[in-house]
């Protein structure tokens, strides 16, 4: 059967379709592996327990809310000890708590973050304000 | 009735995907291979629903027209009511898809103080549909970041104007509260007033709660219950680069927002969420009204066989002469 307008109705389709599969033509032929944040500082290495503040699925999910907690309690609360789930206590501080053993911001923070699509730089802006760690590179 | 049919619906789909994935461990049936089938289900669905459409013929100019049409030439015209030309037709059709302008034209008529019939102003339906529309485009195209490898700077671009309140951590997106808001009044407002419920089917709430579960799903994933968003990327880049892999530890409800998502593409094709493609061919607005200026000749037409009248009176004229009938050859 006849289709009407068929210059206009096929353009129209392969429009939809060549955006409706964008992923796919984007990453043709790419292969991408997951990403692999490194644990291997000194600081860590000198661990007897490798242990974060807060259990690996957790501060893997929600490390970001922790970071805002802290955050708000040591800057407008003025608290500046953490009471971990195991009784251990931290001090609440990005740069002198978690990158004292994530030194290595480029091989850990932003191996995920530039991954899960975070904007390298500008989101998470934690570096908008901290400094970021010198890296011997 | 269909409020409760729909929302049944929806809970089932949650409950398939939750027992599927948490109680049997199908997270490959879950993660792959539905994903893909649904989405094979939408490109095809699609395109058979707009291919059959346009088989159908549109003899005739039949726009729908609120404005003055092309007359003498110092009546003024309205040019995106009443469009003459290809171009003005394609800006009113701009105007129609974009900025959804027929909707925006909407009236309440009511019966007040008797036999006095008022109409009224009525923005409501047309600001939470163009919300709900927007809201849901932005975050379609914010998902990209999970099926893009390096994300393309227009996905950031719209983050980062989405989250400009940098409120919380991970920061809150306006269009999810947009999305769930305009769902919710879309919702509201098919119940409250009794004309619209009258006329409410299942077909128009199931996609309502379809939506407003996937919405809910997306938000608790994000800023409350939490999924491990590396390993979603893994599985979403293994379904875009078609090597399918299910990294273990995500969390059931990424799952559920799987296969909700699931099911509305592959319900899509069948329901009046086509108008995605619908509106793009509906010829009371992609037409211009140029009935008079030019000809239009039906499609179908064919040659029809005549009898014309020289060919009757040479059939019967001796029997017209016989009944003394004029003929005009003798």
């Amino acid at each position: 059967m006849k289709i009407y307008d068929a210059r206009y109705v096929l353009i129209g389709l392969a429009i939809f379709v060549g955006l409706f599969t964008i992923p796919f033509w984007y990453n043709m032929g790419r292969a991408v592996p997951p990403p692999d944040p490194k644990l291997d500082t000194p600081v860590i290495q000198q661990m007897a327990v490798k242990q974060c503040v807060l259990p690996l699925a957790e501060i893997r999910t929600g490390h970001m809310q922790l970071l805002n907690d802290w955050r708000t309690w040591v800057v407008r609360d003025g608290l500046r000890t953490y009471v971990a789930a195991d009784g251990k206590t931290y001090n609440m501080s990005l740069q002198n708590t978690c990158m004292d053993c994530h030194s290595n911001k480029t091989q850990f923070c932003d191996q995920c973050h530039i991954y899960a699509g975070l904007e390298a730089g500008t989101v998470p802006y934690c570096w908008t304000c901290h400094i970021a760690p010198k890296e011997n590179q | 009735m269909g409020i409760k049919f729909s929302l049944l619906a929806v809970l089932a789909l949650v409950l398939v995907a939750f027992l599927g994935v948490e109680a049997i461990g199908m997270n490959y049936l879950f993660g792959v291979l539905v994903p893909y089938l649904a989405f094979f289900l939408f490109l095809t669905g699609f395109i058979y629903r707009i291919l059959k459409w346009a088989r159908a013929p549109v003899p005739f100019r039949i726009p729908t027209t609120s404005g003055q049409q092309k007359s003498f030439s110092w009546v003024k015209q309205n040019k995106l009511d009443n469009p003459s030309t290809k171009l003005a037709t394609v800006g009113r059709m701009a105007l129609e898809v974009l900025l959804f302008r027929s909707l925006f034209k909407n009236t309440k008529m009511e019966f007040r103080q008797g036999p006095k019939i008022s109409y009224q102003w009525e923005k409501w339906l047309w600001l939470a549909g163009l919300a709900f529309h927007y809201s849901f485009f932005i975050i379609v195209v914010r998902h990209l970041r999970f099926f893009m490898e390096p994300v393309p700077g227009f996905v950031h671009l719209t983050e980062s104007l989405d989250g400009f309140l940098q409120l919380g951590l991970p920061g809150l997106y306006i269009t999810d509260l947009l999305f769930l808001a305009a769902v919710t009044y879309l919702f509201i407002r098919r119940v409250v007033i009794p004309q619209m419920r009258y006329i409410s089917l299942p077909a128009d709430y199931f996609p309502l709660f379809l939506l407003f579960g996937l919405g809910v799903t997306g938000v608790l994933m994000r800023y409350f219950t939490k999924v491990d968003i590396v390993k979603v990327k893994e599985l979403a880049m293994g379904l875009a680069t078609l090597h399918p892999t299910v990294p273990e530890g995500i969390g059931v409800l990424f799952f559920i927002h799987l296969f909700l998502v699931s099911t509305l593409m592959a319900y899509f094709p069948f329901s009046k969420l086509m108008h995605l493609g619908g509106v793009f061919l509906s010829p009371t607005r992609n037409l211009p009204n140029d009935s008079r200026i030019r000809r239009h000749i039906n499609p179908w037409n064919y040659p029809v066989k005549v009898h014309t009248y020289e060919e009757y009176e040479d059939d019967f004229r001796e029997k017209m002469i016989e009944a003394g009938l004029p003929v005009e050859k003798e």
